[in-house]
């Protein structure tokens, strides 16, 4: 079935996926101060520039501060609400879940309005609480779904025989459930800190020049410059997303983290 | 059945819903809030917004906008599908993990740097147009950046990840002794995939159209960046009417707009697609 032009086909979308992220990164190294191809000499100049640029240092330092702390937020969170949803009946169940994953399907600016509007109302305009607050709405829904995958790959009779044992529930979930779900947890909140880290639509309505994030940082330079420091900034992006991604994948298993591959095969 | 812990697990989540509803509620009272020039705070209850939105300027927003998002929609479908087919099907664990590196990376690297690297690619002295001159195919720089033609390819590329995502998922529930059945009663592969593969994989081809579209309409960077104000959708009017003008009950009723839109066409898109869904239970 696979044949000759599949495989062509294949190669060339890969190709057209790959294509932006290659040629960035060869032009982060031209030295000249526009942004054109084919580059020409050769200059790490634009990378010693945007490791110096002030907005990215404080942009880097305040991604990584949100992003640790919404995914971490986003995990305790949604592993709650993930098992009691997977494993209990209650009342208005249906609405918590409808309501967890509905930012799903509701554009990043418009989440990024209403948070802006609530914070002002409640006269925290623009503080971290509100940057966090709109970073753990975007990602819980993610985290809810790796983890929902993982609660329904436990089998139940681990479960069932520690509790026949004789041990309290809350020790089931403790030694059983939880060490059970571990690579589920991880997996998920490594998610949300990637997703959390490059989220720009919604941070650009709820960020001020202080809480600044780098995706807003890197957006602002596109927008005042055309020198290839950008250019740099996302080469260093790419290596590190793409060194993270080979980890998690040799670790965590990304096509289970994603759902691409099926869990009886 | 006992529900132990019941409040502590759930308590959290309903405090970001509770957040979440709000930030909502605010959108939907500032939309039917009046805007005083020059002031931050909106005035009384007026409908003003959704009667102004009505003009010429802001319907053809929401047209280019619903077009947009259908046509890199349809497009990113169409690209994605033979990827997701390889990533499930191929054999080999090394194949299957570069495919999948491969095809998600560009989802972890967020909007901005891969907007910027679309310039790169498709400015006038970008890469295409460097190449093409190259090799004589043209001998003026093609006009990409501020083009439909241009915030369209970029989209797809945006969005393509996630749909590959999707179709995957469900490409690997497809049960593969019904292909082998085909293929043992005497259909060639090409057949196989029409009336085996291909209807069987609709739950995800629906899915990706659906997520392709919401996403799409959820871009700010890109068609802000590679649009520059010539291709305008949703977000970026919303953005400047807010950020710029300061009209933010203008820009809430937009929202709200924009919300009733995505839901009216995927609504219409279910429907449209509803015949083809029972093509695989037949």
């Amino acid at each position: 079935m696979i044949t000759l032009g599949f495989r062509l086909i294949v190669v060339a979308l890969l190709a057209f996926i790959l294509l932006p992220a290659v040629v960035a990164c060869i032009a982060a190294f031209d030295s000249r101060a526009i942004i054109a191809f084919p580059p020409q000499g050769f200059s790490w100049r634009w990378f010693h520039r945007a490791l110096n640029y002030e907005d990215f240092r404080i942009g880097f330092a305040n991604s990584l501060f949100v992003a640790a702390i919404a995914s971490t937020l986003s995990v305790m969170i949604g592993s709650g609400a993930a098992y009691a949803i997977d494993r209990y009946a209650f009342r208005g169940k249906a609405l918590l879940e409808a309501l967890l994953l509905a930012p799903l399907a509701i554009p990043h600016f418009t989440i990024g309005l209403g948070a802006l509007i609530i914070a002002a109302q409640i006269g925290q305009s623009r503080g971290w609480p509100v940057v966090i607050l709109a970073h753990v709405i975007l990602v819980l829904p993610f985290v809810l779904r790796s983890l929902y995958v993982s609660l329904r790959n436990i089998d139940p009779r681990l479960e069932l025989a520690a509790l026949s044992l004789g041990a309290r529930p809350g020790r089931v979930i403790w030694t059983v459930t939880l060490p059970a779900l571990a690579p589920g947890l991880a997996g998920g909140w490594l998610f949300a800190a990637i997703l959390s880290f490059n989220e720009f639509t919604a941070s650009l309505f709820v960020t001020a020049q202080r809480t600044q994030t780098l995706p807003v940082a890197m957006y602002n330079y596109v927008r005042e410059y055309a020198d290839p420091s950008m250019a740099a900034i996302s080469a260093l992006y790419i290596l590190l997303t793409t060194i993270v991604l080979v980890i998690a994948n040799r670790f965590l298993g990304l096509g289970r983290i994603l759902g691409t591959e099926d869990a009886r095969h | 059945m006992a529900r132990p812990f019941l409040g502590i697990f759930i308590t959290p989540a309903v405090l970001v819903t509770a957040g979440f509803v709000l930030a909502m509620g605010a959108v939907l009272q500032y939309a039917v809030l009046a805007h005083i020039p020059g002031e931050l705070e909106p005035g009384g209850f007026s409908l003003m917004h959704f009667r102004d939105m009505l003009r010429p300027l802001y319907v053809g927003v929401f047209y280019d906008t619903v077009r947009l998002c259908f046509l890199t929609a349809v497009l990113a479908l169409i690209c994605a599908y033979p990827v997701a087919l390889a990533l499930v099907r191929v054999r080999s664990p090394y194949l299957k993990s570069a495919i999948l590196i491969t095809s998600v990376t560009p989802l972890f690297l967020g909007e901005v740097i891969r907007t910027y690297a679309w310039i790169i690619v498709l400015g006038h002295r970008g890469f295409v147009n460097a190449t093409l001159l190259g090799l004589g195919v043209i001998d003026q720089p093609l006009a990409l950046m501020f083009t439909q033609t241009g915030v369209v390819i970029a989209l797809v590329h945006v969005t393509l990840p996630v749909v590959i995502i999707m179709l995957a998922a469900a490409i690997s529930h497809i049960d593969r002794d019904l292909e082998r059945a085909a293929a043992a009663l005497g259909a060639k592969p090409l057949r196989v995939f029409l009336t085996v593969t291909l209807p069987l994989s609709m739950p995800g081809i629906i899915a990706g159209l659906t997520t392709g579209f919401a996403w799409t309409f959820s871009a700010f960077a890109t068609p802000q960046l590679i649009g520059g104000g010539k291709v305008t959708m949703l977000s970026n009017l919303v953005y400047s009417l807010g950020f710029a003008s300061f009209n933010f009950p203008f820009a809430a009723a937009l929202s709200v707009a924009g919300l009733i839109l995505t839901a009216v066409s995927l609504a219409g898109f279910r429907l449209l697609l509803r015949p083809l869904n029972r093509v695989g239970v037949r």
